[in-house]
């Protein structure tokens, strides 16, 4: 059975990868530079990509950076390939990481849920541009939030992070890598268009200060390995390969040893492990950011750079008055249900502006107890432009 | 040539795993299996540096019953997987087992710019002309004209020529033998695993069951001897006035070159990269 309760944490500085204090001078930079520092700084030291708008600056820069680092940057022949190449790496050790945007994502699909089934720690970063296909390359959407968590067939929980600035972009990269490490899993990271090509001034911590989490290795003899042991919350050691253990990897249902089964208690087994794995944990992985929500009567729920505009909008209607307040999830899935249901139950109406035709929305439907859902208030738009401030506001006025 | 005892093959095999395999009586996979255990046997080669990588279909089962670092991955991809383990471990012994379709339909793009990079791995390609693990259908070396349960009139496709597709895109170590050859393969396998660079083997294989059956090309032994009788070693091929070689397979090593190899290349790069650092 699901387990339904879910509990949420703000990014305190303790559960927080990055302290504020640094030495490191003020820079100003785009998002997906800070992504690719933010890689390095968190070990990454494997890259495989395809280029692709409007992700490519990430691949650029880590193929001039890796090589001083003794790190691997390869540029494969497609995206499949890219995901294949990460997980294949970091089955030997590697911490790795590619890019791509909304047609590489797809074609990488099959690669995810490869990596999901064999436990293997990897990061997807997906700057997200207008869709479906090739749609409008250099304009920002966020229409994959529904694909990054059930765009791979078959059931594969899925750690999905969503940064709504330069800096975070940088913080959630690192956030990302850890927790790839400490789930054993494909953990991604979806950046708007804009937040990819936008400069920020950052000030990025002292390496030195990063909480950095590394794999669990294994104990236990070599003949009693287990590639998926159970243990307590599911987060079981792990080897690579090359270390004497000489364990199987395969995409087929598999035992605790990796071996292919069509035993039902078996798959069983599998399954629920990749799913306790996640909803045990849901205190560890959910983080949102909740703003002006103490005493609000209208609650706008965004995400990355349409929660930017949602602040500016919160901000405006607050000198006029309203009780509006924002609740922003960083991380997207698995979804912040208790968060939200306490929202519900506070406030009298929902504004969810998003860059889609409705995706967002229908996770707060689902945690709507009435079956009028008429205080729940869409602003949406999928055609390249971004909702603005004074969008969010005209409707916040509207409900008032 | 040193004799393998079979006590030694047994040693490579995961007896208490996952035994009995999924091949059907007939098949030449594990005729193939033995050759390249034997080979590894006799290279006396650290079995932990050993990774083997396969995609999806008959011969991509060959993983999983030997006892090596071993990676079943998805259809067609294992190349790429391969890639990223020797690009971040060049030290390990890369060895991939692919079928036609694994390597030339669903994966012939991560094949060809493998072989175009020249790393060093090995894809053992175990040709059998069909899809069998779905059950017959028609693969790129389906030959023109047999029959497959996708190509009940006859396959109209011409076939992919594996070797000369792989000297194409570069390969630096080719090579083709049967199954009925096991002497052979296991000797090119040693020299492929030795090859510094790309290196690709196909092995003409049987598929009694489904293409021999469907085709009608008799009993598994038929198919096994049809191997020998229609295959001809490079050096005769080339003595040989054409009417004698028309429609024979050739064997043989078809290319040994020495090239860059492309994690010794990386590593140089890494080299300039630091080098040039501080400028």
């Amino acid at each position: 059975m699901a387990v339904k309760k879910t509990k949420t944490t703000k990014p305190t500085e303790e559960n927080k990868e990055t302290p504020t204090s640094t030495n490191r001078p003020l820079r100003l930079i785009q998002g997906n530079e800070a992504v690719a520092i933010g890689a390095m700084d968190a070990g990454v030291d494997f890259f495989a990509g395809y280029p692709i708008t409007p992700s490519t600056e990430i691949a650029e820069i880590l193929s001039y950076e890796l090589p001083k680092r003794g790190g691997v940057f390869i540029q494969m022949e497609d995206e499949i390939a890219s995901i294949s190449a990460i997980t294949g790496a970091a089955l030997a050790g590697a911490k790795s990481l590619t890019a791509t945007s909304g047609p590489g994502f797809s074609l990488m699909q099959e690669g995810i849920g490869y990596a999901k089934i064999t436990e293997t720690p990897c990061v997807v970063v997906n700057v997200q541009r207008v869709g479906p296909a090739t749609g409008m390359p250099t304009s920002p959407a966020q229409g994959d939030i529904m694909q990054s968590r059930w765009g791979s067939h078959g059931d594969s929980p899925a750690i999905v992070l969503y940064p709504d600035s330069v800096k975070e972009s940088y913080e959630l990269t690192i956030r990302a890598v850890n927790l790839a490490e400490k789930y054993r899993t494909c953990v991604i990271l979806l950046l708007d268009e804009v937040i990819g090509h936008m400069r920020e001034a950052v000030a990025l911590p002292d390496v030195s200060n990063i909480r950095i989490i590394n794999r669990i290795k294994p104990t236990v003899p070599k003949h009693w390995y287990k590639h998926y042991d159970e243990n307590r919350k599911y987060l079981s050691p792990v080897a690579n390969f090359g270390e004497g253990y000489r364990f199987n990897v395969t995409g087929l249902t598999h035992d605790a040893l990796g071996f292919p089964t069509n035993k039902k208690n078996e798959a069983h087994d599998m399954m629920e492990r990749l799913r306790k794995k996640i909803t045990f944990n849901i205190r560890d992985l959910v983080q949102i950011e909740s703003r002006e929500m103490e005493d609000a009567k209208i609650a706008i729920f965004a995400a990355g750079i349409t929660a930017r505009a949602a602040k500016s909008a919160v901000a405006a209607a607050r000198k006029e008055g309203i009780p509006v307040g924002l609740l922003r999830p960083l991380t997207i899935w698995p979804f912040p249900d208790d968060a939200v249901r306490k929202m519900l139950r506070n406030v009298d109406t929902v504004i969810v502006p998003e860059l889609n035709q409705g995706q967002l929305i229908h996770e707060i439907r689902r945690l709507t107890k009435d079956k009028d859902d008429s205080d729940l208030i869409p602003i949406q738009r999928a055609d390249g432009a971004l909702i603005t401030p004074s969008d969010i506001l005209r409707v916040i006025r509207e409900v008032h | 040539m040193a004799t393998i005892p079979q006590k030694v093959i047994h040693e490579y095999l995961r007896h208490d795993k996952k035994f009995p395999h999924v091949w059907c009586s007939g098949c030449s996979n594990g005729i193939v299996l033995g050759a390249i255990i034997r080979a590894i046997a006799e290279m006396q080669l650290n079995r932990d540096d050993i990774i083997m990588v396969s995609g999806i279909g008959c011969s991509s089962r060959m993983p999983v019953y030997v006892d090596f670092n071993t990676l079943h991955t998805l259809h067609g991809r294992a190349i790429a997987y391969a890639t990223g383990v020797k690009m971040y471990k060049p030290h390990m012994k890369v060895i991939v087992i692919t079928g036609d379709g694994d390597c030339t339909a669903i994966g012939g793009n991560h094949l060809i710019h493998a072989a175009r990079r020249n790393i060093d791995m090995t894809v053992i390609l175990i040709n059998n002309n069909i899809y069998g693990m779905t059950g017959g259908q028609a693969s790129p070396t389906t030959p023109h004209e047999a029959i497959a349960t996708t190509a009940p009139y006859g396959n109209i496709e011409p076939d992919f020529n594996i070797c000369e597709l792989s000297m194409g895109a570069g390969a630096t170590f080719v090579a083709r033998t049967t199954a009925f050859h096991t002497q052979e393969t296991q000797n090119y396998v040693k020299e492929a695993i030795n090859h510094p660079g790309f290196s690709i083997i196909e092995v003409i294989s049987s598929c009694p069951v489904i293409y021999g059956r469907l085709n009608k090309k008799g009993a598994p032994a038929d198919m096994l001897k049809a191997m020998r009788d229609n295959s001809i070693p490079l050096t005769a091929y080339q003595k040989l006035p054409p009417e004698q070689t028309a429609g024979k397979l050739v064997r043989g090593i078809l290319r040994q070159d020495i090239k860059p190899e492309f994690t010794a290349e990386y590593a140089k790069l890494c080299e300039r990269a630091i080098g040039g650092k501080d400028e």
